[in-house]
């Protein structure tokens, strides 16, 4: 009965695999602690009531201190508390520690949301995770610190500009089924270190999917070209993919970028060493010259510049999400 | 330094009439703001700190009231910002401003000497300086206040205090500028402890209250420093751009934490440790019984003071701190529950058998026993590593301190306050207001901050401005709570300003106490003691007994001498 009332009172239902494991200490303390609190105000009432100031009444001898009930009172709590400890600790341990094969998600803080990456380059900012299945946070910040807390699943690390640091959590129940958010009962994920301004307004949801909703769900996020413009969608790609790396879009030709710059260059006509020839040929920035420097890079190498860039198989990058970007290099001035 | 003579402490225009006290032995502004006297120094501080009390009560109760409602119920007069700099100014007025200097500085001040059975304290000029620089430290957090305030938390965290557009340098230049203030105060008591007990007062002889003090004072020098180095180098790191916390430049954001934390976690016990050495005094006093287990209460608060300096990084179990600082900082944080539990027992045993005077004190120490025992049975939840991941930040920990800090030591300090109320203003207070309002601050404290455990254990996090819906009921009673206790505080302190105006006149010991203080006349005559004080055992109340003409005790003098009750 009394421990139907702690669950109720004290906690968000337990909805992750170590939730039970720590309100099952947090039950045990509370107990211990209800125990020796009426322990310490039961005799409190008690010696106020019977020996309180009223004519007749006064004080009567009594050892001033008595090593033997001193040495037991210092004793037994020590032993409690160690007992505390221990558990305390070794279920920390378990909680630091992600186990072996956890799926792995990027969770990047900075003011005032949160933005989460998940393996296949999904990006959402609300969480989506699969249910019974061991997920690893890696927590970094973008300005402040942050905190990554989810009462549901009882874990929470700080988010540190400058250094990563991780927590994991294996969902227990979902949430609801389908990939649509409005079947859904989310969980709240909240912001526990001060962070400014909006401090208390960084709040995400966490949704819970079945593993196969789950699969639809990141795999849809992932494909950006359905829910954007294929010139919004070549510019993601652009990014996410990593040809900013290497491109400039500013007409920057140093050699601070390994490739030439991209900007402006649509329709232009360049000079370009076909592989393993030493005359350059003059070729016009065209659809299918992009689509074979992509695919092939280092068929012809536009003349000042080393061979060096990564072959985009269609593994890395669709044909589809090609044209995107092909859109997006047209718009480029 | 040797000891001090009456002559060196002379205020010009001191009064050598036998019937004058210290409060009227000379008057006008400048006596009582360049006095040497300890006595009036306590009396100034008393004024301060209730003036911060009340500046940080006022923005206490607009941020409950704020709370009332999930998206805030001032609309835009408290916007988010506004709401930011509330909770910082609050914690920080009530840290930096009030409970660091409350007992010792104000009540420290006051009593110590007197039962020492001195006439001041080792350094009357460095006490005298404490206090201004105390008014220097406040000005600059007014200044604060008023212009830009301040939105960093009383944590000064980095990266944030680095870059927020607020005045995080007034502050910390107030909070530089009082940490001076209080590490003159220790000093300046533990050179009076340590020189100037008289003959007879050896250390086991000494009332525990000192012992406290000594411990307090202890932390006090050793610990203050830290953090005025940490202060500097936020101010270097703000104006200079040193880049030793700034993750942008290569610095360690945690590397602050570890500062900060490694002075105010030590700085919770400048807070709590007066006030159990308050407890013992009124436990003992108003039991009329020798205090239990004296030796170890004593030892225990060196131990305290000690083993507080080594758990700083439990206020970092979520910071990315390696799992092994976690499990070792942990540990040694149990550590330093023991003593403070077996402190708890001793106040409860030393009733037994007693004859209880219920008066105001005496309530304010039962609610101490009562509050400060949820306090710290709620710090093992947190203190144990699985459990803290979840109640971190949230208002469980908030609840937490609160029950320390307030439940604790403003509760202790009430009850020391009208304790030696008749001792400092030579007045008797009303007791039946007195206990009612107790009464009103037991229920309101208990109203406001028993909630918080339960939202904060199901996830509200702390420092929100906003919240969701479904921790509103919490919210609301916690409010209708803090404004109860609101009421409750503001009647207690009236009470006791009340009877400056029509309170009967004070006898020398009213309550039967045995320490030297009460062996003075109320209030105390400028030189404290006409002839110097017997020193006897300070928790020995056999030979006092009640004379009605006068109201109060008295020795009396066909008592047999008994033997002071035994102290290994
Ligand atoms: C009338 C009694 C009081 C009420 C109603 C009250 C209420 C509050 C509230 C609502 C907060 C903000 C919690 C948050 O958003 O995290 C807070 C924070 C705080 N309070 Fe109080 N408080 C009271 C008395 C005190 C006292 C007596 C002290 C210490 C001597 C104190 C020290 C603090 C501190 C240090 C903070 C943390 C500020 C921060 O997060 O930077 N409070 N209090
Ligand atoms: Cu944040």
């Amino acid at each position: 009965m009394y421990s139907i009332l702690a669950d109720t009172m004290f906690f968000p239902p337990e909805r992750s695999s170590v939730a039970g494991t720590v309100d099952g200490l947090f039950d045990f303390i509370y107990y211990l602690s209800l125990f020796f609190f009426v322990l310490v105000v039961g005799f409190m009432i008690y010696f106020v009531l019977k020996y309180y100031q009223r004519p007749g009444h006064t004080e009567t001898p009594s050892p001033s201190h008595n090593e033997a009930l001193e040495i037991t009172w210092s004793i037994i709590p020590s032993i409690l508390v160690g007992v505390i400890f221990f558990f305390g600790f070794t279920e920390y341990l378990n909680m630091r520690e992600a186990p072996e094969n956890s799926y792995e998600i990027q969770v990047i803080a900075n003011k005032w949301n949160w933005l989460f990456r998940y393996p296949n380059g999904a990006e959402s900012s609300d969480l989506h995770i699969p249910v019974d299945r061991d997920v690893k946070f890696l927590l970094q910040s973008q300005d402040v610190l942050h905190s990554f807390y989810i009462p549901a699943f009882r874990i929470k690390m700080d988010c540190v500009p400058g250094r990563y640091t991780w927590t994991w959590a294996r969902a227990t129940d979902t949430t609801g089924s389908g990939i649509d958010d409005s079947s859904h009962d989310p969980f709240h994920l909240f912001c526990a270190e001060y962070c400014g301004q909006k401090h208390s307004q960084m709040r995400a949801l966490v949704y819970v999917h079945e593993t196969a909703d789950f699969e639809l769900w990141v795999e849809k996020a992932a494909n950006i070209l359905e829910n954007n413009t294929p010139e919004e969608a070549g510019e993601i790609l652009f990014k996410r993919k990593g040809c900013a790396q290497c491109h400039s879009l500013d007409g920057d030709n140093s050699a601070k970028y390994a490739g030439p710059p991209l900007n402006g260059q649509w329709g232009t006509d360049r000079q370009v060493l076909p592989r393993g020839s030493s005359s350059p040929i003059t070729v016009k920035m065209d659809e299918n010259y992009v689509r074979q420097s992509i695919r092939q890079p280092n068929a012809e190498i536009v003349v000042g510049r080393k061979p060096g860039m990564t072959v985009f198989t269609p593994q890395l990058l669709k044909d589809e999400e090609i044209t995107a970007i092909i859109a997006y290099l047209k718009t480029l001035k | 330094m040797s000891t001090i003579t009456p002559e060196t402490q002379i205020d010009s225009g001191h009064n050598d009439d036998p019937s004058s006290n210290y409060l009227t032995s000379s008057s006008g502004f400048m006596s009582w703001a360049f006095t040497l006297d300890h006595k009036r120094i306590g009396v100034m501080y008393l004024v301060g700190i209730f003036g911060s009390f009340f500046l940080g009560g006022v923005l206490a109760l607009l941020l409950r009231l704020h709370l009332l409602v999930p998206n805030g119920l001032f609309g835009d007069w408290v916007s988010l910002d506004r709401y930011n700099q509330l909770f910082t100014l609050h914690g920080a007025v009530m840290t930096f401003l009030f409970i660091i200097p409350s007992i010792p500085a104000a009540l420290g001040n006051f009593v110590l000497p007197l039962m020492v059975g001195a006439k001041d304290v080792a350094f009357p000029r460095m006490n005298l300086a404490s206090f201004h620089l105390w008014v220097f430290g406040a000005i600059f957090f007014l200044i604060a206040l008023v212009t830009t305030g301040l939105d960093t938390g009383w944590t000064f965290y980095t990266p944030y205090s680095i870059e927020t557009q607020t005045n995080v340098i007034a502050a910390t230049i107030g909070a530089f500028i009082l940490g001076f203030s209080s590490i003159f105060t220790g000093l300046n008591f533990i050179v009076t402890v340590n020189t100037m007990r008289p003959p007879g007062m050896t250390w086991f002889k000494m009332p525990l209250f000192m012992w406290a003090i000594y411990a307090t004072a202890i932390i006090q020098i050793l610990a203050t420093p830290i953090l005025g180095i940490t202060l500097l180098l936020l101010m270097g790191e703000r104006i200079l751009g040193i880049g030793i916390f700034d993750p942008s430049m290569g610095g360690d954001p945690v590397l602050f934490q570890h500062f900060f934390w490694f002075y105010s976690h030590p700085a919770v016990y400048i807070m709590i440790l007066p006030a159990m050495g308050i407890m013992s005094e009124l436990m003992s006093v108003y039991s009329r019984k020798p205090i239990f287990g004296y030796t170890f209460i004593a030892y225990s608060s060196i131990a305290i003071a000690l083993l507080g300096f080594l758990v700083w990084g439990h206020h970092m179990f979520v910071s990315g701190q390696s799992p092994m600082a976690a499990v070792i900082f942990s540990g040694l944080t149990f550590s330093v529950s023991i003593p403070s539990a077996i402190k708890v027992f001793n106040w409860t045993a030393t009733m037994y058998k007693g004859n209880i005077n219920l008066a105001t004190p005496m309530c304010y120490a039962l609610s101490f026993i009562f509050l400060f025992t949820i306090g710290g049975l709620t710090g093992l939840f947190l203190g144990a590593l699985a459990t803290d991941i979840h109640l971190h930040d949230t208002y469980f920990v908030v609840a937490h301190f609160h029950y320390v800090m307030m439940g604790g030591t403003v509760i202790a300090f009430v009850g020391g306050l009208y304790h030696w109320w008749p001792k400092i203003f030579g007045v008797m207070y009303n007791e039946f207001f007195g206990r009612l309002f107790c009464a009103v601050v037991f229920f309101g404290f208990n109203l406001t901050f028993l909630p918080q455990f339960v939202m904060g254990s199901r996830g509200m996090p702390r420092r929100y401005a906003t919240y969701v819906d479904e921790y509103q009921i919490y919210h609301v009673l916690s409010t209708i709570g803090a404004l109860t206790l609101g009421i409750g505080m503001v009647g207690a302190i009236a009470v006791l300003v009340i009877s400056l105006f029509n309170g009967r006149k004070a006898p020398a010991n009213p309550w039967g106490a045995a320490t030297l203080e009460w062996t003075c006349t109320s209030p105390p005559p400028y030189y404290n003691f006409a002839h110097a004080p017997h020193v006897g055992s300070p928790y020995d109340y056999s030979d006092l007994k009640y004379d009605a003409r006068i109201g109060g005790y008295v020795k009396d003098p066909n008592a047999s001498k008994t033997t002071p009750p035994d102290q290994h």
